[in-house]
């Protein structure tokens, strides 16, 4: 068990490094010039020269390259042209945002997917079976984007019971940041009010995310549990007299689990990706918007900082299913 | 005997309600988009005539969906969009398929250090979730359509490496190729007539729902404004725009949403079905 | 009344290319107290059978056509669900060829064993014992059929144990509900040999002890010779012959039984070569008209594929469907 997750642990090093070339080679390969990009619009050719020298762009490749990994390993993602500002430290004050919002997203998922598809299995070919599947690849196939902006016309504008975007109004001041997700601050601060309102600004941006989420944990928890359903234990312990409710919420949902767990980490790291749609839709300002508001501008060091998170959380999920699949099978453990 | 697997295939497609709503929606997308010019109501709002005294107008008779923001109909715009959306997520999804089989059957078959150094790349690849990457390799090239094509296609690739790798490696270890391989049958020829075969309905599959998912993703690219620029009728980057006519032009936006939705919904729908009796087998979400 | 009887019971399993009549009018009675084995090749009908007293046989595709099922005197065919479960494991109890695949690989032999105790309680409509009495009871029930440690073993996972171990663990679940009836289903078929014969011996000692009603399922006659008083040989979804096990080795009467004896190879007489049935299994989507054995038999008629012969008594309770067979 042991030796199996430092297996998985290393490979996810690798990869990680791996991630890190590969937006070294992207920055590189861009045909526009980032020493004219960093002298600003209006610079003469000397100032350009000067930029270059500067960021150390004259230097050979691999040189560049050593730098950008010494750089990136004291937490130094570059500067953004844009604002001047540390690639870093902007990527610290917009990460909280988005991680709240997908951890909020992967909950609703979960915890609407897996009973659905319990059910949807159980009821298979009946009319539950078919609403669930509805709902499933209408998940998939509703473009997230337009799905926001319909929330927002119903709820927001039409009925007026839901706030149209951001994250907390305007003339709300939070408090010093704990975790700097607001839901836990404003709980931790004891301050009701403020969770309602910073509830009523996530619901809306939490909903669209999920959905394609919810929809393939749907999918592959039915199938799962249609499988498991129709296994040789699951006859055995039937024929023995287990309980029925027993034999569905344990006995075959556990063997449903295991494959339904590989989706939900893979589903975490695409819900990362989506908040580029979701949180430009409804101005949530966390790291999605920030990527896109940087690349419609062409400032592309925050874009390969909110790459390189993106896929470091992509692979920290997947470390963390490992984990997960080692405590609920025996089979690995012992491995 | 294929005759029976046929019929079989057949009768489980007829069936499923699901999969013939698939068909359905497929046929009319590749219908509009084939006949797009001649059907449309407005075919002067094609090229971009601007009418500025009839802009902004809400749906009625004579404008299902309302007109836009230069007084073009929209349900003109958003059918002639089919075409452009329809051949953005076949190119990508068929060089994406170009790209990835030859290497996953090479990976496969050939077995080492070339397969070893293939999907360690093609893992890379997989390791950002795909928006993110294609959003940051059209960073680098630069806004517009043909990047964003490009981008979709670098991303997309690697899934179909995995998938020829996989088969590849699955029938490399049956015993037929072995005796395939006793009767001194070439490696070519053995790619070409058992390993392709055997590939081929995982991966009709899958083109199927890619097609979908691409179509998603360019709109996607699109309405971030990092795919097509208007006034290119396209549908992510019409909603791009009606964006900014919410809420009180609410209607610019219904038209060119409903047609992803339909199109993406069509082709997983058709995608499902035909997994459902090509490969029933694998049930991935 | 016997324990057990079943009348004119025809089981079709419906498919794409048609419908398959699997089980064809079965006729047997099993006493209480009985020990039957019922040997037939694959695709007999012999497991559907066996599923079909407990309704374990997936509806659909399966579909009764006709026939009852009287077990203590109830129509197992027109039990509802509910009644079934109170039925199973409490009255009639079953244990299964593949003990590696019918034991659920990521949960404890131990909360297998207390699920099903508990499960048994509370068919039985009394108060469900607390998880930690049912451990106790699944301790005893281990050590009842002869596996060391079972306090240890409780804790275990599937794939620690060998395929003996799996298959006991199997057979004490079957045992938790003190059943009438125990339905074994080719117990022994996935084991070692030497397995085998313990594993047997223990279904035997544990019918014995607690005055059970053995069904034995089985391909191998050797395995039915040794744990079981009468037996049955099914064809094709219908029962050919049925008789004192010591007197159908000794003189089978029908032409199949014949030819399935003369396929084992005898070990006392090397020089006796076994031989093979002619032909093979039918086609049960378009099985033949008749007698299901005639195209293969060497003693058909015309009569063989006009009406199907019914189930005579030949001999004292020894009963052969066969136009030819004389005592």
């Amino acid at each position: 068990m042991i030796t199996y997750l430092l297996r998985r642990a290393g490979l996810a090093a690798l990869m990680l490094f791996g991630l890190i070339c590969l937006t070294f080679i992207i920055a590189n390969v861009a045909p526009s010039d980032p020493a004219a990009l960093a002298a600003g619009p209006d610079a003469g050719r000397s100032q350009i020269e000067q930029a270059r020298r500067e960021y150390g762009l004259d230097r050979p490749l691999h040189e560049q390259f050593l730098r950008y990994v010494t750089d990136l390993t004291r937490g130094d993602f570059g500067r953004s042209v844009a604002n001047g500002r540390p690639v870093g430290q902007d990527l610290a004050r917009y990460f909280p945002a988005t991680l709240e919002l997908c951890l909020l997203a992967m909950a609703l998922g979960v915890l609407a997917g897996v009973p659905l598809g319990m059910l949807s299995a159980v009821f298979k070919d009946r009319w539950i079976d078919h609403a669930t599947r509805i709902l499933a690849v209408s998940g998939i196939a509703l473009p997230p984007f337009w799905f926001g902006l319909l929330l927002q016309l119903g709820f927001a504008t039409a009925l007026g019971w839901l706030p149209t975007s951001g994250r907390l109004s305007v003339f709300t001041e939070p408090a010093a940041p704990i975790t700097g997700l607001l839901l836990v601050d404003s709980l931790l601060r004891g301050n009701g009010a403020l969770f309602t309102e910073a509830l009523s600004y996530i619901i809306l941006p939490a909903i669209v995310l999920s959905l394609p989420c919810l929809a393939s944990i749907l999918r592959v928890n039915r199938s799962e549990m249609v499988e498991a359903l129709r296994a040789d234990y699951i006859t055995a312990a039937r024929a023995n007299g287990v309980l029925r409710r027993r034999l569905i919420a344990v006995h075959a949902l556990k063997n449903a689990m295991l494959p339904t767990l590989a989706i939900i980490g893979l589903r975490w790291g695409w819900m990362m990706s989506s908040t580029v749609l979701v949180e430009t839709v409804f101005d949530w300002p966390g790291i999605g918007l920030y990527a896109v508001s940087s690349a419609i501008s062409g400032d592309f060091k925050p874009v390969m900082g909110v790459t390189l998170i993106v896929g470091l959380n992509f692979m920290i999920a997947n470390l963390v299913v490992d984990l997960l699949y080692g405590t609920l099978d025996p089979r690995l453990r012992d491995a | 005997m294929a005759s029976r697997s046929l019929r079989l295939a057949g009768f489980l497609f007829r069936r499923s309600f699901a999969s013939m709503l698939g068909l359905t929606l497929v046929t009319l997308i590749v219908a509009l988009a084939l006949l797009g010019p001649w059907i449309v109501p407005y075919p002067d709002d094609v090229a971009g005539a601007t009418n500025l005294a009839g802009k902004l107008q809400p749906p009625s008779a004579a404008h299902w969906f309302g007109t836009d923001e230069v007084g073009n109909d929209i349900l003109t715009r958003v059918i002639i969009g089919a075409r452009l959306s329809l051949l953005v997520g076949l190119g990508i999804t068929l060089a994406a398929a170009a790209i990835g089989v030859p290497l996953g059957i090479l990976a496969g078959t050939a077995g080492g250090r070339l397969r070893e150094a293939i999907m360690r790349v093609t893992d890379l690849f997989l390791s950002v979730p795909g928006l993110v990457l294609a959003i940051a390799l059209v960073a680098a090239l630069g806004p517009g359509i043909a990047n964003a094509m490009l981008a979709l296609v670098l991303v997309w690739w690697p899934g179909y490496v995995r998938l020829a790798e996989s088969k590849a490696l699955s029938i490399r270890e049956e015993p037929f190729i072995e005796a395939a391989r006793v009767a001194g049958a070439g490696r070519l020829r053995i790619l070409w007539r058992h390993v392709l075969p055997n590939s081929i309905s995982p991966l009709i599959v899958k083109m199927s729902m890619d097609i979908g998912q691409a179509i998603l993703a360019v709109a996607s690219l699109g309405f971030l404004g990092l795919g097509a620029k208007p006034p290119t009728p396209e549908w992510g980057a019409m909603i791009s725009i009606a964006r900014g006519y919410l809420p009180d032009w609410w209607w610019y936006a219904i038209c060119p949403g409903a047609f992803i939705y339909a199109s993406v919904l069509g082709f997983n729908l058709l995608g499902d079905g035909l997994r459902d009796i090509l490969d029933p087998r694998s049930n991935r979400g | 009344m016997s324990l057990l009887e079943i009348s004119d019971y025809r089981l079709a399993f419906d498919g794409f290319d048609g419908t398959a009549a699997v089980l064809d009018g079965i006729d047997l009675a099993v006493e209480a107290g009985d020990t039957l084995g019922i040997v037939g090749e694959t695709g007999c009908g012999k497991s559907v059978l066996a599923r079909s007293l407990l309704q374990l046989n997936p509806v659909p595709p399966a579909r009764v056509v006709s026939g009852r099922i009287l077990f203590e005197g109830q129509d197992l065919l027109r039990l509802p669900e509910a009644g079934m479960r109170r039925l199973r494991g409490r009255r009639i109890a079953m244990i299964f060829q593949d003990p590696a695949s019918y034991l659920n690989p990521l949960l404890a032999i131990g909360t297998q064993l207390v699920d099903v105790i508990r499960g048994q309680d509370s068919a039985a409509g009394g108060v469900v014992r607390p998880r930690r009495a049912a451990r106790a009871l699944a301790a005893e029930l281990l050590a009842a059929v002869g596996l060391a440690e079972p306090e240890r073993l409780l804790d275990s996972h599937p794939h620690q144990l060998s395929g003996g171990m799996r298959q006991r663990v199997l057979i004490a679940m079957a045992l938790a509900g003190e059943p009438r009836l125990l339905v074994a289903d080719e117990p022994t078929t996935a084991l070692d040999v030497t397995v085998q014969a313990q594993v047997l011996a223990l279904i035997s000692r544990l019918v014995a002890d607690r005055g059970l009603t053995l069904i034995l399922i089985s391909h191998d006659l050797g395995v039915i010779a040794q744990s079981c008083a009468r037996v049955a040989v099914m064809y094709a979804g219908t029962v050919v012959e049925e008789a004192p096990t010591a007197e159908l080795l000794a003189r089978p009467l029908h032409p199949y039984a014949q030819g399935l004896l003369a396929a084992v190879p005898d070990l006392d007489r090397p020089e006796h070569r076994p031989s093979g049935i002619p032909g093979s299994i039918p086609n049960l989507l378009r099985p033949p008209g008749g007698c299901r054995f005639h195209p293969r038999c060497p003693r058909a008629t015309a009569e063989c594929a006009a009406t199907k012969p019914l189930l005579r008594e030949l001999a004292p309770a020894h009963r052969v469907a066969c136009h030819h067979a004389a005592p």
